[in-house]
């Protein structure tokens, strides 16, 4: 036998052998185990505790360096402290030119604008901008244009790479201290935690934030032991008041109504209404209040969903709970009702961004949904859809999961009223921004009439026998919203890109351009 | 056989709101009454007369019946509120508080003399008679036959139950003979007859408590103060499907008889005659006018 | 019409238009707009706010448009009723018709 040596704890073992190579020979009992620390105890283990001092602990062992890429998720909606928490750490030890990678961002995320001005943030990918930041960037605050992507869109550049994710920030409202954690329990619940399972998937170093350590082990965990680098333990990882800012309560607005109660019946001799069909409802307005309607014609016809997606609200929790929809796929609870389901129901599911949404995965659950429906900020006389820049050409809105669903449902109904805010038509030739192209829009419904789009022609067969529904071709709501205002004047931006909008696969489908003051 | 014109929902629009004025039509009541009078502060008589005004010559009611409920021309402002509004094409006018035939005459004078002087159809503006105290009622039989441009008489109840020394209630046996003096009057005369609006937004069971008393007296409409109540109301109206049944057998089996040349019709037992015949001739006519499709017979 | 002092007329909710109407002593057509749909519609409420004082024969007026958002009706009703305000007299319909 060749190369004998004496391992660490004396045994004879040679350094090789023929058919299997090398052999690494033991040397001590911890020589290779994370978590190690210096210690004098009798017994060195591993340390029990990923929970560091403070932030600035966690992002000096994270590694960080300039021209890294940073992440967060947006679970706590208007609520968020972590983003600018971690932010103010960052740009205070000196931090430059990062890529801010967040699934999406609110208009509390307005300190984000002086990290731009003094170097720290360089490029910002995410699905949705709002208020002053917003406001800021389109009016040219970025060098480098700003990357906008739908939530499916945004897991897929994760899992391929092109959003390299070297540190995660995550705040969860309740971990142990190795990391397993939940959005369900604790006083800054959230619930879903679909866009944070991405993130502590992919990335290279995982920072947990929490107001709420519990007993370890965290039996219910969206977020596992083995994702999370670092915890670290905070007063408050957000405003509980406005993260799940109570039950998002039906609206009362005749116009709403008048359009979810359209949308219901188009939906009812659509064809994809049957027993075990599956829906997903935006959070507000009329799109939500179709889901009152549906559940009238559900109980007449003794029709129950298979499941409904989202996006989660109370009114989907309450039918779930009265026998209506068998289960919930939910990826983001939008108000307290849905955080506290998932704290009692088993089939209110949590799911990742990429079981969601991703169309380069091997399916994703978008493309089970029979039915979707969606509003719309602008949709052109192609059906297609704007939800990012408002009237003034300024971004104040998210790509989110409109292009998402709208390609993987079978039906996908887009709601808006034809005229909004007094005098702006929400129909007209061309949109400012599209984020949605109009080959995966079946219908719009507007307080006017309704528009099929006109490769569905086995909808219009459908919808055409049925008694006064206000059937028109897109144009011709276009042209009574244009009677009804007076034809507006275009836009006019400048040449400078500040924004690029890719579509769910990646591809870019339009660029936003800096508005002219 | 001609349908008659549906007039069943007439949504109540205060002359002075801009939201409201724009668009209404979307919900698609029968008629809109905007409104000058009791909705409207007496400092903004004016601005209101106004938005009224354009709201007329300029926004496109998709051939909904446009009402305006003026102020009495014995204030300052009823006047002012003819002019404008027949200039602009009213369809109707409704006038407050009709007690005597007087009322009635006095304002058909003014509103032919603008007509004229505006080079309208003298005669092409209609009223809308709204009664709403007991003098009126009692006078009712009178002012519907006083003028043809008559199209209808309401009940306003508001002021009607002031002047009564009552309150309103559900069952409405406080307005139970107001109702009935108008309802019969319209019928008398040949004029459509209108119920009073119901406040309570929220309260959808008292509203179709309500609905469903005036549907049976007879009354062929009401005043309505919230979308919402379009839809409740149209339904209400709708003849059920038993009715429509019933009403095509009858038409079928008139049919036959005349086709043999039979006199007296049975059907079911029951003897069908003259007024069984038109019962059931109007129920199809407001069943197909209210959108439901009849397949002909042969 | 000669406006003789200062009026207004309509309200800042949405869809309506507050509109006031003030004597110019330098004696020309001054129009102030500030509306939330100004890069969409400024340009055809100026040019309603001219035509409707030219009909209204007013040569000479400072007008301020506060406009969130009303059609064309409503401004013609809110301009209209500034200025018969702001001249004291009574509404000829036969000429405003």
């Amino acid at each position: 036998m060749k190369n004998l040596n004496t391992n660490g704890i004396g045994r004879t073992i040679p350094s090789q052998i023929e058919g299997i190579g090398n052999l690494e020979l033991y040397t001590s009992s911890y020589a290779h185990t994370k978590l190690m620390t210096k210690s004098d105890a009798l017994k060195p283990r591993p340390s029990k505790t990923k929970v560091v001092k403070d932030l600035e602990e966690a992002i000096k062992l994270s590694g960080l360096k300039d021209g890294m890429t940073v992440s967060f998720h947006h679970h706590f909606r208007g609520g968020d402290f972590v983003v600018n928490m971690v932010m103010e750490v960052i740009a205070k030890m000196g931090f430059k030119n990062l890529t801010l990678a967040p699934s999406s961002l609110q208009d509390c995320h307005k300190p984000l604008i002086d990290h731009v001005k003094s170097g720290v943030i360089k490029r910002i990918f995410t699905s949705g901008l709002r208020g002053p930041l917003a406001d800021a960037i389109s009016r040219g605050l970025m060098n480098v244009p700003v990357v906008i992507h739908s939530h499916g869109g945004r897991a897929q550049l994760i899992e391929s790479g092109e959003i390299k994710i070297d540190v995660a920030f995550l705040g969860v409202s309740a971990s142990d201290v190795y990391g397993n954690a939940n959005g369900r329990f604790g006083k800054s619940a959230c619930g879903s935690l679909g866009y944070a399972m991405i993130d502590a998937k992919h990335a290279a170093n995982v920072v947990l934030l929490t107001d709420n350590i519990v007993e370890y082990p965290n039996a219910c965990a969206s977020i596992t032991q083995e994702q999370v680098d670092y915890i670290v333990e905070v007063p408050s990882v957000g405003d509980p008041k406005k993260i799940g800012a109570g039950a998002t309560r039906l609206t009362k607005n005749p116009q709403d109504l008048l359009i979810s109660r359209l949308t219901a019946d188009v939906i009812e001799h659509s064809g994809a209404f049957f027993d075990g069909f599956s829906m997903q409802t935006g959070s507000g307005g009329a799109s939500l209040s179709v889901t009152k309607f549906l559940r009238d014609k559900m109980l007449a016809k003794n029709i129950k969903a298979s499941f409904a997606l989202g996006g989660v609200t109370g009114m989907m929790v309450e039918l779930h709970e009265e026998g209506l929809i068998k289960k919930l796929i939910d990826v983001q609870s939008f108000d307290a009702e849905a955080a506290i389901s998932m704290q009692r129901n088993p089939n209110h599911l949590e799911v990742s961004a990429s079981y969601y949404a991703n169309s380069l995965a091997k399916g994703c659950a978008v493309n089970q949904l029979d039915l979707v429906i969606l509003s719309a900020l602008e949709i052109d006389t192609n059906f297609n859809v704007n939800v990012i820049t408002g009237s003034d050409g300024v971004i104040r809105g998210a790509s989110g999961g409109h292009s998402d669903t709208a390609a993987g449902a079978g039906l996908s109904i887009v709601v808006a009223p034809l005229v909004r805010g007094g005098r702006l038509p929400s129909v007209m030739d061309r949109v400012s921004t599209v984020i949605t192209p109009g080959d995966t829009i079946d219908v719009l419904v507007t307080d006017h009439g309704i528009a099929v789009n006109p490769r569905r022609t086995d909808l219009k067969e459908k919808l055409k026998n049925v008694p006064d529904l206000p059937l028109y071709t897109i144009e011709e709501l276009k042209n009574m919203a244009y009677k009804i205002t007076g034809t507006p004047d275009p836009l006019e931006f400048n040449e400078r890109i500040i924004g690029l909008v890719k579509y769910r696969d990646g591809s870019i489908i339009d660029v936003i351009r800096q508005i002219k003051e | 056989m001609e349908t008659k014109k549906l007039r069943r929902s007439m949504l109540f629009i205060p002359g002075s709101n801009a939201g409201m004025l724009k668009n209404s039509y979307i919900y698609r009541p029968d008629a809109v009454m905007f409104d000058l009078e009791d909705s409207v502060s007496v400092r903004e008589k004016d601005t209101a007369r106004l938005m009224v005004f354009h709201t007329l010559k300029s926004i496109d009611y998709r051939g909904i019946e446009r009402v305006v409920r003026i102020n009495p021309i014995e204030g300052p402002d009823g006047m002012d509120d003819i002019e404008a509004v027949v200039r602009a094409h009213v369809d109707v006018i409704r006038l407050p508080k009709t007690e005597t035939v007087e009322d009635v005459l006095a304002v058909e004078k003014v509103i032919a003399r603008v007509e004229k002087e505006a080079g309208i159809p003298v005669g092409k503006t209609k009223i809308l008679a709204a009664i709403e105290g007991p003098l009126g009622v009692v006078n009712a039989f009178e002012i519907a036959k006083c003028s043809t441009r008559l199209m209808g008489i309401a009940l306003g109840a508001e002021d009607y139950v002031t002047n009564m020394h009552t309150s309103r209630s559900i069952q409405g046996s406080e307005l139970f003979q107001a109702r009935s003096q108008i309802i019969i009057a319209a019928r008398a005369t040949g004029l459509y007859a209108f119920d009073t609006v119901f406040s309570d937004v929220n309260d959808t069971d008292g509203f179709l408590t309500e609905v469903n008393i005036i549907k049976q007296l007879g009354f062929d409409g009401k005043s309505l103060i919230n979308p919402r109540q379009i839809e409740l109301l149209h339904e209400a109206f709708k003849p059920s499907e038993k009715e429509i049944e019933r009403a095509k057998k009858i038409l079928i089996a008139i049919k036959e008889a005349e086709a043999k040349g039979s006199g007296v019709v049975s059907l079911d037992g029951r003897m069908v005659d003259k007024p069984v015949v038109e019962r059931a001739m109007r129920t199809i006519a407001l069943a197909k006018a209210s959108g439901i499709r009849i397949e002909e017979a042969q | 019409m000669e406006i003789k002092k200062e009026a207004v007329a309509g309200t800042v909710e949405s869809s309506d238009a507050m509109v006031t109407i003030a004597p110019n002593p330098t004696g020309a057509i001054e129009i102030h707009l500030k509306s939330v749909v100004e890069r969409q519609f400024g340009r055809q409420i100026r040019k309603l706010v001219e035509e409707t004082l030219k009909n209204l024969k007013i040569k000479s007026a400072i007008v301020r448009i506060e406009d969130k958002g009303a059609l064309d009706a409503v401004l013609r009703a809110r301009l209209e009723a500034a200025a018969d305000r702001a001249s004291e007299q009574k509404v000829n319909w036969k000429e405003r018709a």
